[in-house]
């Protein structure tokens, strides 16, 4: 599955579209860089967002951070659970620590963030 | 020329480094810049190395301090003409929280908070002052005190960079630093009352411990020559791991003095401050004595017109951080109207949900009143309560004697 994902700069993943619908989290490399994280807030569901507009918070104990959206869409579904459990973020970043569902408007906008290759060697240039 | 000759200037570009740098950069240590030295943010999780502190032992790194040596016949008398806080009645091995202020010509300012201390005399009884300042005000209180020094009887010595100084605290810490001494140091370490220090030998290099900190908990500040300053922090930790202990950097030293309350010098505390109504007016001691600023400091301890340092209790796991605005709650008559600033707010790991200190209106400043914090696009509802936020419980390290 992590094959197929794509990445935003701002360190956002999406997965493929199903059913008209893709999945967004943020990635282990974020979460671990993060650490700490104490507050989340989620979007409304039927949000109509833009590519690069902010969709939430996540708050560590150090700082805050806005989620971004990966792409245009509209915000079909949000993980309720997550706030409550901001631990599954460390856990399962990319699976039960998705963040939201979005119906992309241009599901062609998936295929221009970074693949899986382009976003390690992002994160591989970056200080640690 | 031959000034750069004999003292170069740091390269804007280059950090400053402590003598444990590169133990902490080897061991995980997250480096930040901070007031220009290259120090460790946190090494895993600042909540994890919180709560090693309160439960037991953290090891801080707090060498980027400034250390400075006050010597001479005149010391003691220099500084008592200097200090906001009473130097002469110091005895040796006595620590005292003072305020360093200059007088400008239409107002005070507040150039650092320090401590000051006085180490055992020399031999030919002369006395040896100690001033332990900010990191980030180093420059400008050598530069401010050099300036004010008499032609002759007092010498001032900047050791920062040849020193290396490592908090110890928790409720273990003095066990730990004590476990590391021999007989006579071991029972002098253990001895001490809260602002005493003495000399003594860790892990079989000489220091300087003082039963003092910035965290709340009981604890020791152990100063040593910067080359053993890698084997004494090494010792400390192997003794303190088997019990919880680990290096902590300074994301959780800020949590720490914020559920304890304490103020910082760039946050609560600015050159421009009222020391009154920060609830500083301790350190502040204008009765017969004459230092500069101390015309304006008698003005503002009568006026109690400025803003006040009071907590904040948000009850959310969102934070307030500093240059949040303060509203009235609703049902004030001031509702909704600017009323403070938030000055340190963050999750607090040993109350569980987010404090924050700020300034208040006096006539808001009371405990239980009801205010409002803009975060962002939010309004987040906060209490207003007594300082600090945390208490460390009675008894287990409790030390024998008040300073």
């Amino acid at each position: 599955m992590l094959k197929d994902v794509r990445f935003a700069k701002s360190h956002e993943w999406i997965s493929p579209v199903a059913g008209g619908v893709a999945t967004v989290g943020i990635s282990a490399y974020a979460v671990e860089a993060l650490t700490d994280l104490v507050f989340m807030q989620l979007p409304a569901v039927g949000r109509k967002v833009k590519a690069g507009e902010s969709i939430g918070e996540i708050e560590s104990v150090k700082a805050v951070s806005d989620l971004y959206a990966p792409v245009s869409g509209e915000i079909v579904e949000v993980n309720t659970s997550l706030p409550d459990q901001l631990e599954t973020l460390g856990k399962d970043p990319f699976g039960a620590g998705w963040i939201v569902k979005i119906r992309p408007d241009h599901p062609a906008e998936i295929d221009a963030l970074l693949d899986r290759a382009a976003y390690e060697a992002l994160i591989g240039s970056q200080p640690h | 020329m031959s000034e750069s000759a004999t003292s170069p200037l740091p390269r804007p570009t280059s950090l400053r480094e402590t003598a444990l740098c590169p133990w902490h950069a080897a061991h995980g240590g997250r480096m930040v810049d901070f007031a220009g030295w290259n120090m460790p943010v946190q090494y895993a999780s600042i909540v994890d190395e919180h709560l090693a502190t309160r439960s037991s032992v953290g090891l801080f790194d707090v060498s980027h301090m400034g250390r400075l040596s006050v010597t001479g016949p005149g010391a003691l008398a220099w500084l008592e003409s200097m200090l906001t806080r009473k130097v002469a009645g110091i005895v040796p091995g006595q620590f005292r929280y003072t305020l360093v202020t200059a007088d400008a010509p239409t107002a005070l300012v507040i150039l650092d908070d320090a401590l000051v201390s006085r180490d055992t005399d020399a031999t030919d009884g002369t006395p040896r002052m100690g001033l332990v300042v900010n990191a980030g005000n180093r420059e400008r209180v050598v530069a401010w005190l050099r300036s004010r020094l008499p032609v002759s009887g007092v010498e001032l010595v900047d050791h920062t960079l040849d020193t290396a100084m490592i908090a110890v605290q928790g409720p273990s810490a003095v066990d730990v630093v004590a476990g590391l001494c021999p007989g006579d140091s071991c029972t002098r370490i253990r001895a001490l009352g809260n602002y005493r220090g003495t000399s003594a030998t860790v892990a079989g290099h000489a220091a300087a411990v003082s039963r003092t900190g910035y965290t709340g908990e009981d604890g020791v500040e152990v100063t040593v020559a910067a080359r053993d300053a890698v084997a004494v922090w090494e010792a400390i930790l192997a003794a303190a791991a088997p019990l919880g202990g680990r290096p902590c950097g300074l994301g959780a030293r800020d949590t720490l003095r914020l559920e304890a309350g304490m103020p910082l010098y760039g946050h609560e505390l600015l050159s421009h401050s009222d020391p009154f109504a920060l609830g500083l007016g301790l350190a502040v001691n204008l009765e017969g004595r004459t230092f500069p600023g101390c015309t304006a400091l008698a003005t503002l301890k009568a006026q109690k017109t400025a803003r006040v340092r009071v907590g904040l209790d948000l009850g959310s796991k969102r934070s307030a951080r500093e240059g949040n605005v303060v509203l009235a709650g609703a049902g004030h008559t001031l509702a909704g109207g600017e009323v403070g600033v938030v000055t340190s707010g963050s999750f607090a790991p040993t109350i569980g949900h987010a404090v924050a200190m700020a300034l208040i209106e006096p006539a808001l400043a009371a405990e239980g009143t009801a205010v409002e914090i803009a975060i962002r696009d939010a309004r987040q509802p906060a209490r207003v309560v007594g300082l600090p936020f945390y208490r460390r419980p009675a008894g287990g390290g409790k030390p024998p004697a008040a300073g």
